[in-house]
């Protein structure tokens, strides 16, 4: 069976695709800023907290990365709703997002805030710094700094998660293929151009990530070397 | 280096005991420092000698006994077994420590080092803590090395950063944990030179040392320790000349 | 509007064992892709290298989903109408066969070199250095790392059920649109998971730990 590509729909349907993509930049980089500040201030909880806390924590953590994405999403958009709130689609996906890569996160900063020799807190201790004092100043940098191919490889992975939140109606890039490719019927090429945009964006957040690595870790770049 | 004998002592430690599970590793330790003193501790591994230090730091906590230093009480384990933290702090500012492995923080330079519990704990504007850590780092000989980074310096340099990162808090009393004891040998004497010159400019200190000709020349009195407990004590030279105890005997014909 | 009861919970039951199929067939799938890939990773042909880095790289940088509607619709449009459950296969295959290959990969170079080179002394073949001291070596370290992968083949599954697979998360979307009980129907379809999901992480740490251990 002979079968004949046809990319002409790009030429006047390319603006979906590229406002489709621009919201999945979007969604990505909110869920990541705030995923990554839920997840390390989860961190800091198993590591410091009481131990019933951090019981908590941890359950947080297990359940979320031992049940699929889609399930969770699905509980947040049809559960919310369900209970009477009025959440729009954007919101809900954020919520499950951020919830999601919490957890995770956690995970990946707790390996990082536990690397850090407990020599190192000592000293700080001994100069006199408050607890807060030797997180903030001692631990915390230095342990982004260890986990940081782990943590945006998390990030990346992230940003292809999204692709999930089609299934609720979110017009990020995969509900946009899916529109098209159900008017063109040029299934085929639609999501390969789609795939194509995903590994640019992927691409693009590892520069990214890789750029804003060098300006956190200065030092690095001014040795040369890892810590 | 004469003791101020109206004044009452800087250090003073009585009946302590320190059990690490079933160990007993301090076994009922007393002795009192004077100020402007350096003591020396001294006895083979595993004697209790840096356990003790840690214990007058409060990083350890104590099951029986009394320490006082600089007019603050070490609490010893309050009743739900958690230490005082809000003592410990206020113990920070007037005690220093200085470790074997001289725990400088690696991402941060030289003079962030030393001006970080300056600008932190003692809340001084960032312009003066710069002038103290050029003070104290001119007093080590290291103040061309301000903006390097640690891992740029020697074993020895490093230790003298430490070193006067905890001279820039002002200490009353520093103590010095085998701080040569991870150095090579070349690197040695300029971490003595350093301390020698503290004792010289009237420093209260104690200190852990395996560096006997060091401790003979320099320290008032001498501790020596033996399975957790002070086996023998006083002033440098009548230890060193008359050792009382066949265990100290041993121990300065192992060293010397 | 339909009550909850045992009835569905049986469903749900059904459809879970879909998922354990799936499950497996991917992870088998994945597991005969990834071998080779992970040796043409290390083999001494660039040709062979780049392409396997290639293909990973694509796989590795594209949704599953994406991946599972090119298999499906993609595929079907071009005239290759395929089952669900086979093109979800194909595509979890393709999916876990690169994420396998990578690990397995991963894991061949943390085998020391001084243990090949050891092998060479000996006078063993490159072939025989690697069935018989590398490759030994590098499945203790890769054991802990694909069981935690598993993890990740079972709840990506629940992808199947976007297009139109009857595994344990269609099966929830079903009972809930007759029932409109979310919370309950996917929390419990989310506590399945976690049944299947949570032994293979506790065993995957715990054979970490002890792996640690020995070296």
């Amino acid at each position: 069976m002979s079968y004949q590509f046809d990319f002409s729909f790009l030429g006047e349907r390319w603006p979906a695709f590229a406002e489709g993509a621009w919201l999945t930049i979007q969604i990505t980089l909110v869920a990541i800023v705030l995923g990554f500040a839920l997840g390390t201030a989860c961190a800091l909880t198993r590591v410091y907290a009481h131990p019933l806390v951090r019981r908590l924590v941890g359950g947080y953590v297990e359940v979320i990365r031992n049940t699929p994405l889609l399930v969770q999403i699905f509980i947040v958009y049809f559960g919310i709703a369900s209970l009477g709130f009025k959440l729009s689609a954007d919101v809900s996906a954020l919520i499950a997002l951020v919830v999601n890569l919490g957890a995770y996160t956690t995970e990946i900063m707790r390996a990082g805030i536990e690397s850090i020799p407990k020599t190192q807190v000592e000293a700080a201790d001994c100069l006199g710094l408050s607890r807060l004092q030797v997180i903030a100043n001692i631990v915390l940098l230095p342990a982004i700094e260890r986990v940081y191919p782990a943590l945006t490889s998390q990030f990346v992975l992230m940003m292809l998660a999204s692709s999930i939140t089609s299934q609720i109606s979110v017009e990020e890039l995969t509900a946009i293929a899916n529109v098209v490719q159900s008017e063109t019927y040029r299934s085929f090429e639609v999501y390969v151009v789609v795939a194509l945009v995903y590994l640019a964006l992927s691409l693009i957040f590892r520069v990214g990530f890789w750029a804003v690595g060098t300006v956190l870790f200065f030092r690095r770049r001014r040795l040369g070397a890892a810590l | 280096m004469s003791p101020d004998s109206a004044a009452p002592p800087l250090v003073r430690v009585a009946g302590l005991v320190k059990w690490f599970g079933a160990v007993k590793v301090l076994d009922g330790v007393s002795f009192s420092l004077e100020r402007g003193q350096m003591i020396a501790v001294l006895g083979r591994s595993g004697a209790g000698k840096s356990t003790l230090l840690r214990c007058i730091n409060g990083l350890e906590p104590i099951q029986a006994g009394e320490i006082e230093i600089c007019g603050h009480r070490v609490a010893p384990l309050d009743l739900i077994g958690l230490p005082r933290r809000q003592n410990r702090r206020v113990l920070r500012q007037d005690v220093g420590m200085v470790f074997q492995s001289y725990n400088l923080f690696p991402h941060l330079t030289v003079e962030r080092n030393i001006t970080l519990a300056l600008t932190l704990v003692q809340k001084k504007p960032r312009r003066e803590a710069r002038e103290i850590a050029i003070q104290v780092l001119t007093q080590v000989g290291l103040v061309d090395r301000l903006d390097a980074y640690p891992e740029q310096l020697s074993g020895g340099q490093q230790q003298r950063v430490a070193i006067a990162r905890s001279l820039a808090l002002s200490p009353q009393v520093m103590l010095l944990d085998e701080v040569t004891s991870a150095l090579d040998p070349e690197l040695t004497a300029e971490v003595l030179k350093v301390m020698e010159d503290l004792a010289e400019r009237g420093m209260t200190m104690i200190i852990v040392t395996h560096e006997m000709g060091f401790a003979r020349r320099l320290a008032d009195v001498v501790l020596f320790m033996h399975r957790g407990k002070v086996w023998e004590s006083g002033p440098t030279e009548e230890i060193f000349a008359d050792p009382r105890t066949s265990e100290l005997r041993q121990f300065i014909a192992s060293v010397l | 509007m339909v009550q909850f009861n045992s009835v569905h919970v049986l469903y749900l039951f059904e459809a879970a064992k879909w998922t354990i199929a799936l499950s497996l067939i991917a992870f088998t799938g994945g597991a005969v892709l990834g071998v080779p890939l992970a040796l043409a990773r290390v083999s001494g042909f660039k040709m062979l290298r780049l392409a396997a880095a290639g293909y990973i790289q694509v796989i590795q940088g594209t949704p599953l989903l994406i991946v599972l509607f090119l298999s499906y619709f993609g595929l079907s449009i071009a005239g290759y109408r395929l089952d669900p459950l086979v093109a979800a296969g194909l595509s979890l295959t393709l999916y876990s066969g690169a994420f396998l290959g990578e690990i397995w990969r991963g894991c061949i170079e943390a085998v020391p070199r001084t243990q090949g080179e050891a092998a060479d002394c000996l006078g063993l073949s490159r072939l025989q250095q690697y069935i018989y001291v590398i490759l030994p070596q590098a499945m203790r370290i890769a054991t802990p790392l694909t069981v935690g992968f598993m993890v990740q083949v079972v709840k990506s599954t629940s992808l199947a059920s976007i297009i139109g697979f009857v595994e344990l998360s269609r099966a929830g979307q079903i009972i809930n649109n007759s029932t409109f009980q979310p919370f309950l129907v996917f929390a419990l379809v989310g506590a399945i998971y976690f049944v299947i999901c949570y032994p293979l992480s506790v065993a995957s740490r715990r054979l970490e730990r002890r792996f640690h251990v020995a070296r």
